[in-house]
């Protein structure tokens, strides 16, 4: 982090408070209805008062609970059945078709199914979630696998590896940067179905606190509850930033 | 493979005799999508679900490819506005949901600029990389004959980056299918997703698994359209530039 990279930052920053200060000249001018848009420092007031009085952080925590309970799940299925399909090449000519056509099929469109199934249940939310986020993380194992100089796989017989230690100490690692772009993308979609999925099912958390507040016209708490959404997005994403780098140290940085 | 699943599930329907409220056999989903398609519920709920997905497309492609070019010919711009770009992209666009229906109540707007904001970024950033990754000559060669912004952005800026456009495109289309249904399934009363919410509801697995299969049709046959127009419009342009 230079001295000019910083001050970049800082320049970037006083863009974000113009902006924000242009929205209030907005909300104070009426130029947009208060009832639509509140200006910020009603949404502050809101946001404050939320996590004051503990309600918007034990949403918070809800819908985070939510999202990474259902991203593990994804994680470990996603990670586990990737590897078993992409370590042998049968398998992948077998069901690499059939994941193809599933895979852009919008995980919203399961929600029905999963409601006939488990009920509108927390059971239901967390398969929903666990299935969305499952695509990514199983279509990028299977590449990483597949993907695997071959070179390493004829070391590995040369040393006479077993199976599994195949997959541990050779598959894994190399397949790990598409792995982790994959937990990336399933983070996302983990985010936005826990949000529509507390909305349908009416679970405790911020998905369904912002659709209360927007049906009886709390717009200051709608808008606080997006911000925190914001935030819960941006951070988590930054932590799997942070995550990779360690993780990937080893690789020559290119 | 699947066929093979697809015949077992048959199978076990057939010989258990299962009279159910949320799984049905095979054939009984096939009828029911030829029912429907044939009443046409099924292609009136598909038009309004396209038509949203390719408005809000059509709106979050414009301002995404505005912002995207500014932002990428001028390199001041995109560091000064690095925070806000980075603080609004990951709100998540369902959280957007209640406000839409706060200022546009059900129907058409409010899906449409959902899936306009949903789409915006994906094209936005790609856009901002495509432009940034242009070869410096080219824009010494548009000064060097004195063009003016425009002429820049028509002539040098647009041509070259855009195998790299589409792309951000073909992902913003499958964003754009995905948010739509997402949204109809959450609020709004139009489209496919409402459609299979209302099968589900009323104990219709049959049409509800229709409707499922039906979906995942569409998003397939329109991410393999774009595949083949991306081959076919750029050829080995795209596969190089997506590479890079």
């Amino acid at each position: 982090m230079t001295v000019a990279r910083l001050a970049w930052f800082a320049g970037s920053l006083v863009v974000g408070a113009l902006i924000i200060l242009g929205w209030q000249w907005i909300a104070d001018a009426k130029l947009v209805s208060p009832v639509f848009l509140p200006g910020p420092d009603r949404a502050w007031a809101a946001l404050v008062r939320g996590f004051a009085s503990g309600t918007l952080e034990e949403k918070l925590f809800g819908t985070v609970e939510r999202m990474v309970y259902g991203w593990l799940l994804a994680s470990l299925v996603g990670i586990a059945l990737g590897a078993v399909i992409g370590i042998s090449a049968v398998a992948r000519a077998y069901l690499a078709p059939m994941l193809e056509f599933l895979r852009p099929l919008p995980a919203s469109a399961i929600i029905p199914v999963a409601i006939a199934l488990l009920g509108l249940s927390e059971g239901m939310v967390l398969a929903v979630i666990a299935f969305g986020a499952l695509w990514p993380m199983l279509l990028a194992t299977i590449h990483g696998f597949a993907a695997v100089e071959p070179r390493l796989y004829e070391v590995s017989r040369a040393l006479g590896l077993s199976r599994w230690s195949v997959i541990w100490k050779i598959a894994l690692p190399s397949a790990l940067p598409d792995i982790l772009s994959g937990m990336r993308l399933g983070l996302t979609i983990a985010l936005i179905l826990a949000v529509v999925g507390e909305m349908l099912a009416s679970r405790d958390g911020l998905g369904l606190w912002i659709l209360l507040a927007a049906r009886s016209f709390r717009a200051p708490d709608l808008f606080a509850g997006v911000i925190v959404l914001g935030l819960l997005g941006f951070v988590s994403a930054m932590i799997l930033t942070v995550v990779e780098h360690r993780l990937l140290r080893w690789r020559a940085t290119r | 493979m699947p066929l093979a699943l697809v015949v077992v599930a048959e199978i076990a329907a057939r010989s258990s005799e299962m009279t159910s409220d949320t799984l049905a056999a095979p054939t009984d989903i096939v009828l029911a999508g030829i029912r429907a398609l044939g009443n046409g519920t099924i292609l009136a709920a598909t038009g309004q679900t396209l038509a949203t997905a390719l408005g809000g497309l059509g709106l979050g492609l414009g301002i995404g490819l505005v912002f995207g070019i500014l932002l990428g010919i001028f390199p001041i711009a995109d560091k000064l506005m690095e925070f806000s770009v980075e603080a609004f992209r990951p709100i998540p666009s369902v959280a957007l949901l209640p406000i839409a229906m706060l200022v546009f109540g059900f129907g058409y707007r409010m899906e449409i600029s959902i899936v306009a904001f949903g789409t915006m970024w994906p094209i936005l950033i790609l856009t901002r990389a495509a432009v940034a990754g242009i070869e410096p000559r080219l824009l010494e060669v548009s000064r060097v004959l004195g063009l003016g912004l425009l002429a820049r952005v028509f002539k040098i800026v647009l041509p070259a980056a855009l195998p790299r456009i589409f792309v951000a495109f073909r992902l913003a289309a499958g964003v754009a299918l995905i948010v739509a249904v997402t949204v109809e399934i959450a609020a709004n009363p139009l489209g496919l997703g409402y459609a299979i919410m209302s099968a589900q509801q009323s104990l219709d697995p049959a049409l509800m698994f229709a409707l499922l299969v039906w979906i995942g049709l569409i998003g397939w046959v329109l991410n393999w359209g774009l595949v083949w127009a991306q081959g076919r419009l750029f050829g080995r342009a795209a596969v190089v530039e997506a590479a890079q």
